[in-house]
């Protein structure tokens, strides 16, 4: 029994440690703008302030150039929302095709998409640059929600979710039973992996919503900017103000929090629940 | 293209039978025009631009050389490899140690740290390295013993020392990515049926045994996919030490990264040849690392 008490000692010990590391950083982010300058350097780090200085820190935020954080709120969640509707209308089921399929092209394909996964951001800003500009979309939203909505990422998680999560003999039963694809995929897989679908639409999200390189290429007024690009500059413009930095910093993470908090049902629980079941 | 000796005979049958498509290709084609777009067309430009000169003559390889003898080559690609191996080291070693930890554990504590582990994922990209700016600021970080004690660092400058900037971007880049793979591999190693987990317990299996010779294996293609995956990823390292050189007064260059170089080549010296001779470099790395893992875990195979 002592052997038994060390080990899940041990084990519990590591399991916390890592959750200290993980957390104690988006804890201290949190209070930062509650404090003053003074604060913030002489008492705890983990200490509250009062609600007076977030008002303070987020009004100084807010009046920058006629409220633009504003839109840049509304910006981010345009693109980031409409790029993940798209990812999981095709990446999905593309994922399912590619884990079920035979026919030709199916590994140059899945190679494909590793090859381009990989490939250096750098070396496809220009030709995707001078695309969207034959197309005339530099500058609009859809510049970057295309790109945001090529996904391949997704395709590979959906692929192997499908490939690892799948019993073979469901599927050969249904298509004895005379069921065909559509069939099949609406009414006995969908079901069964709605959280994989929810894996695919955390990871589309949150990847769009932080994206740095997209935006600040194609995007050109202060007007359509992102949170990321924007925060970024104004780093430079509120250098000496901590709070001002940390309280931009929380407006971009809050929202993900909440949609995290609301996903975690269907990810963190659902992922491990229903393949299981 | 696919190994049909493995379909059973009777799926074989239906399928000869009832389908007039392949199996699998309708799902796949809203895929292919973004592929192309987005992925193929773009790559196969690059490919083309690493090759020719500003007046698309053919050059070989001389991007390549002309590249290779820049004197921020050699750093940059050493930033990066020391980056990425260090990161998926971390990755590798802890994600797997803390999935197989809170696999096994009680259902709603193991949620619950699996939730915070995960927290961080929400501050991917500039954010986080805007937190970890502070957090490495001995003046206001609440590690500023640790910072103090075991880097030695008493001043922001110091604790972000070029030499140790690999271990940073590292630790950031675990700080954001690990939970998600967390709880992803959490995931894959609930598709483990429980009785084959009992039946080894019965046969006298300690948990550690179980953890290494059931588990492990059966999630070997996520571990696969999670090793292609970062260290692609981490060869084009470029937002973190991009927003660290702004923070750093020149410390730090502008082309720490061997991505930002391509992007400095690119966009300051409209040296688009160079920049995609070195994005081509990335790549060729990148796929060496892919192939290798492909070939030894069987990534592609569909029926195993």
């Amino acid at each position: 029994m002592p052997v038994r008490m060390l080990g899940l000692g041990v084990r519990l010990a590591i399991l916390l440690t890592f959750a200290v590391f993980f957390v104690a950083p988006v804890i201290w982010l949190l209070l930062a703008p509650t404090k003053s300058d003074q604060e913030l350097i002489t008492s705890s780090p983990f200490s509250f302030g009062d609600f007076h200085h977030v008002a303070l820190a987020w009004r100084h935020l807010d009046a920058f150039s006629d409220h633009v954080f504003r839109r840049w709120i509304g910006n981010t969640l345009y693109y980031a929302l409409s790029a993940t509707a798209i990812t999981l209308a095709v990446s999905v089921p593309a994922g399912y095709g590619l884990a079920i399929g035979r026919f030709p092209g199916r590994k140059l394909i899945l190679s494909l998409t590793l090859v381009v996964m990989i490939m250096p951001a750098a070396a496809l800003v220009l030709p995707i640059f001078l695309e969207l500009d034959a197309m005339h979309l530099i500058g609009r939203s859809l510049s970057v929600i295309l790109p945001f909505a090529f996904f391949p990422f997704g395709v590979y998680l959906a692929y192997i979710y499908y490939l690892t999560a799948l019993p073979p003999e469901l599927l050969d039963a249904a298509r004895v039973d005379g069921a065909g694809e559509w069939r099949i995929w609406w009414q006995i897989l969908l079901p069964i992996v709605r959280p994989s679908l929810a894996a695919v639409a955390i990871f589309t999200f949150v990847t769009s919503w932080n994206d740095f390189l997209w935006p600040s290429l194609m995007l050109h007024t202060p007007d359509g900017l992102t949170l990321p690009v924007g925060l970024a500059a104004l780093q430079g413009f509120f250098s000496s103000d901590f709070r001002a930095i940390a309280a931009g910093v929380t407006m971009t993470v809050v929202p993900i929090l909440l949609f995290f908090i609301a996903a975690q049902r269907y990810f963190v629980r659902g992922l491990a629940g229903a393949v299981k079941g | 293209v696919s190994s049909s000796a493995a379909i059973p005979h009777h799926v074989e049958a239906t399928r000869k039978r009832g389908l007039h498509v392949p199996r699998g290709l309708p799902f796949v084609l809203p895929y292919l025009p973004f592929l192309i777009v987005f992925g193929i067309a773009p790559t196969v430009y690059a490919l083309d631009l690493a090759v020719t000169d500003v007046g698309g003559g053919w050059v070989g390889y001389d991007n390549f050389v002309r590249t290779f003898h820049d004197f921020r080559f050699g750093p940059a690609f050493k930033h990066v490899l020391l980056y990425t191996a260090v990161w998926l080291a971390a990755l590798m070693l802890f994600v797997v140690v803390l999935a197989l930890l809170l696999h096994g554990r009680a259902s709603r504590a193991s949620s619950t740290f699996r939730f915070l582990y995960y927290l961080p994922g929400a501050l991917a990209g500039s954010a986080a390295v805007l937190v970890w700016l502070f957090m490495l600021d001995p003046t206001v970080s609440p590690g500023s013993f640790f910072l103090h004690h075991v880097l030695g660092a008493n001043i922001f400058a110091q604790s972000i020392a070029p030499g140790n900037l690999p271990y940073i971007f590292a630790m950031i880049a675990f700080w954001t990515g690990a939970g998600g793979w967390i709880v992803v591999m959490y995931g894959a190693l609930n598709t483990i049926p429980p009785d084959l987990e009992e039946a080894a317990r019965i046969d006298g299996a300690s948990p550690l045994q179980i953890a290494v010779r059931l588990k492990l294996p059966l999630i070997r293609k996520w571990i696969a996919y999670m090793l292609i995956l970062s260290f692609a990823t981490g060869t084009q390292l470029f937002v973190e030490p991009e927003i660290v050189q702004h923070a750093s007064f020149g410390l730090v260059p502008d082309t720490w990264s061997a991505n930002q170089l391509a992007y400095q080549l690119a966009f300051r010296y409209a040296d688009f040849n160079a920049a995609a001779a070195i994005a081509v470099d990335l790549l060729a790395i990148g796929l060496i690392g892919a192939l290798v893992i492909v070939t030894r875990t069987g990534l592609f195979r569909t029926d195993d």
